[in-house]
């Protein structure tokens, strides 16, 4: 290989390796993130509760946006990591929450990998009803174990150590805000190497083309197993978030209702950037918020208008519209990288 | 010479329809090897039961003598067996940098690392560079393929099989679609490759496969009619009656 060719080499790798790179706009964002923490005190319940959302819907968007995996049971995850964490804290084994939080995201990978060998079978409508079906059993078991789980009434007498044994939770949601949004911030930056990375690359490729994926070398099935592993714990991450932060947990994180919403999340803000779920997070929870002090009573409505549009109209279609516009504002933004 | 790949009474039908019926074949190493036969004669059903994407009803496919009948498509791949597809496979939302990029990264057996950045030094080689320049990929390599004009889209085709660096390689109709005067950078490339590549190539262009092959086979109804030599093939009157009302058979 001639001189030339081998300063090519370089360059053209340095190319594929630029995609990893911060760009101002993603600094912008958590620069605003941390902001709010001084300059919204009086908001830190629903920022913490949109910081949950968002490392929600970055879970399924790291298998929905990356791997093309479809699931409408994305909250059996949810909510086996938070009962999982309620229970550990309840019953005193595990009351530090970042260990707790550990121990529920580990415990929640553990079924993420049990469940990925049913879903990874058969076409997007098999997924939809399997991840559907695994997170009905799980609400109906959590509901029948009352005495472990306090069934319909949730579980009760959850208390939380401080936060490394130095911060308690408050009645303002200010440790509650920091601690959830610290959490999404680590969780996000490993899920941006994960992507960046030659394994992320391969999920992208099985997303486009699983037959080709397969046809250059990439186990297709055992990556997939993979993310969806990863994407489990992280949701069970979120769920243990949810029950630490606010000492209570119920049925509610188990509830087809729950899968719904962080599919409109995603909806919101788009797939396939690591973006659109945080995003789609602070839209939805605000919008949410406005709806449901203005109309009370049709909130659902209007959810579920939305939801009747975009299947009437295809997901293909809306989120070409959509996304084509949110892809054009990341892009201006520089969220996005390709031009 | 000894077989790079060899089939043994190989069976696939469809319903009823024998699409593969006993069809040993043996592909012999460095063999630029051209199989041939009318439409619906079965040759993509065969690349395909060589390389994982369909089971075979009965017999065996060996690679380098040794039997890969029940592996799956990406370990077949990791022992040196990858093709193109007749009807492009490609990933329509990545670049060709990306796409190339991650064949090499899997055939360096990266592409479980979830922790490096891709296309950094332990992920790739300069392979990415020369295959982009050699398929002149490199002025579009940013492009989403989606976005391609059809001829640099069958150029990547190619190119992704040859970035899995296989020792033996199957092309099913690689011009197809593709203009006359398009036609030479994908046959250059294919022409260039180095001898111990085994090439087992499908073409309707007989003008190409005549000038290309040394050895043919041709496929009628999912069996072998025959094989032999070009000048062989050209001079049997049995191929050419097989192909009246297809395309003339002229060497
Ligand atoms: N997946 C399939 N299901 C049913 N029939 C098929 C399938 N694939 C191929 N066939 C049939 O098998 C025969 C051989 O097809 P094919 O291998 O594509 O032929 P060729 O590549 O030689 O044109 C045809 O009759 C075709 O219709
Ligand atoms: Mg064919």
């Amino acid at each position: 290989m001639s001189a030339l060719q081998g300063v090519l080499a370089t360059a053209v790798a340095d190319h594929l390796a630029a995609r990893a790179r911060w760009r101002a706009a993603e600094l912008v964002f958590w620069g605003a993130a941390l902001a709010s923490v001084f300059l919204l005190p009086g908001k830190h319940l629903i920022l913490a509760e949109i910081a949950i959302l968002a490392l929600f819907a970055l879970s399924l968007d790291l298998i929905l946006g990356y791997a093309g995996i479809v699931s409408l049971g994305h909250a059996a995850f949810f909510g086996f990591g938070a009962y999982a964490a309620g229970l550990l804290a309840k019953h005193a084994l595990i009351t530090e929450p970042v260990l707790g939080l550990l121990a529920a995201g580990l415990l929640a990978a553990l079924l993420g990998f049990a469940c990925a060998f049913l879903v990874l079978r058969g076409s997007d409508l098999t997924r939809l009803m399997v991840t559907l079906g695994v997170a009905m059993m799980l609400r109906e078991l959590a509901n029948r174990l009352d005495k472990l789980t306090g069934g319909a009434d949730g579980l009760q007498g959850i208390t939380m150590a401080p936060v490394l044994g130095r911060f308690s939770f408050d009645i303002t949601g200010h440790t509650a805000y920091v601690y959830a949004l610290a959490v999404l911030f680590v969780l996000f930056v490993v899920a941006r190497r994960i992507v960046h990375s030659p394994f992320g690359l391969s999920l992208m490729s099985i997303r486009g083309n699983p037959l080709r994926a397969g046809a250059l070398g990439v186990p297709v099935n055992a990556r997939l197993v993979a993310i969806y592993t990863v994407a489990a714990g992280y949701a069970g991450v979120a769920g243990a978030l949810l029950t630490q932060t606010t000492a209570f947990c119920s049925l509610d994180v188990l509830s087809f209702d729950r899968s719904a919403d962080l599919l409109l999340v995603l909806i919101i803000g788009g797939t396939g950037y690591l973006y659109g779920g945080l995003i789609g997070a602070v839209v939805f929870k605000l919008l949410q918020d406005a709806l449901a002090t203005l109309t009370p009573q049709y909130w659902q409505f209007w959810i579920g208008l939305i939801l009747v549009i975009i299947v009437l109209v295809g997901r293909e279609r809306m989120s070409g519209w959509w996304h084509a516009a949110v892809a054009q504002g990341a892009r201006r933004l520089g969220l996005r990288e390709r031009p | 010479m000894s077989a790079a790949l060899e089939t043994v009474g190989l069976v696939k039908s469809f319903g009823g329809i024998a699409a593969t019926s006993n069809v040993s074949l043996a592909v012999a190493r460095g063999a630029r090897h051209a199989l041939i036969g009318p439409n619906g004669a079965g040759k993509t059903t065969l690349i395909n039961q060589l390389t994982g994407v369909l089971t075979p009803d009965a017999g065996r496919v060996l690679l380098e003598g040794s039997d890969i009948t029940a592996l799956s498509p990406h370990r077949r791949v990791r022992r040196g067996l990858a093709r193109t597809f007749q009807i492009n496979q490609l990933f329509a939302d990545l670049s060709p940098l990306e796409s190339v990029g991650l064949a090499v990264s899997e055939r360096l057996g990266r592409g479980h690392d979830w922790w490096r950045v891709a296309g950094s030094r332990s992920t790739v080689d300069d392979s990415i560079a020369e295959i982009l320049e050699r398929f002149h990929l490199a002025d579009v390599m940013h492009e989403r393929t989606a976005h391609l004009p059809y001829g640099k889209q069958r150029l990547l085709e190619i190119a992704l099989a040859i970035a899995c660096g296989p020792s033996v390689l199957l092309l099913d109709e690689p011009a197809a679609g593709v203009p006359e005067d398009e036609r030479h950078d994908i046959l250059g490339a294919v022409a260039a490759l180095p001898r111990e590549v085994t090439v087992l190539f499908i073409e309707h262009d007989m003008d190409l496969v005549f000038s290309f092959a040394e050895r043919i086979t041709v496929l009628v109804n999912g069996a072998v009619f025959t094989e032999g030599t070009p000048q062989e093939i050209a001079r049997d009157e049995r191929v050419k009656a097989v192909y009246l009302g297809e395309e003339p058979v002229h060497a």
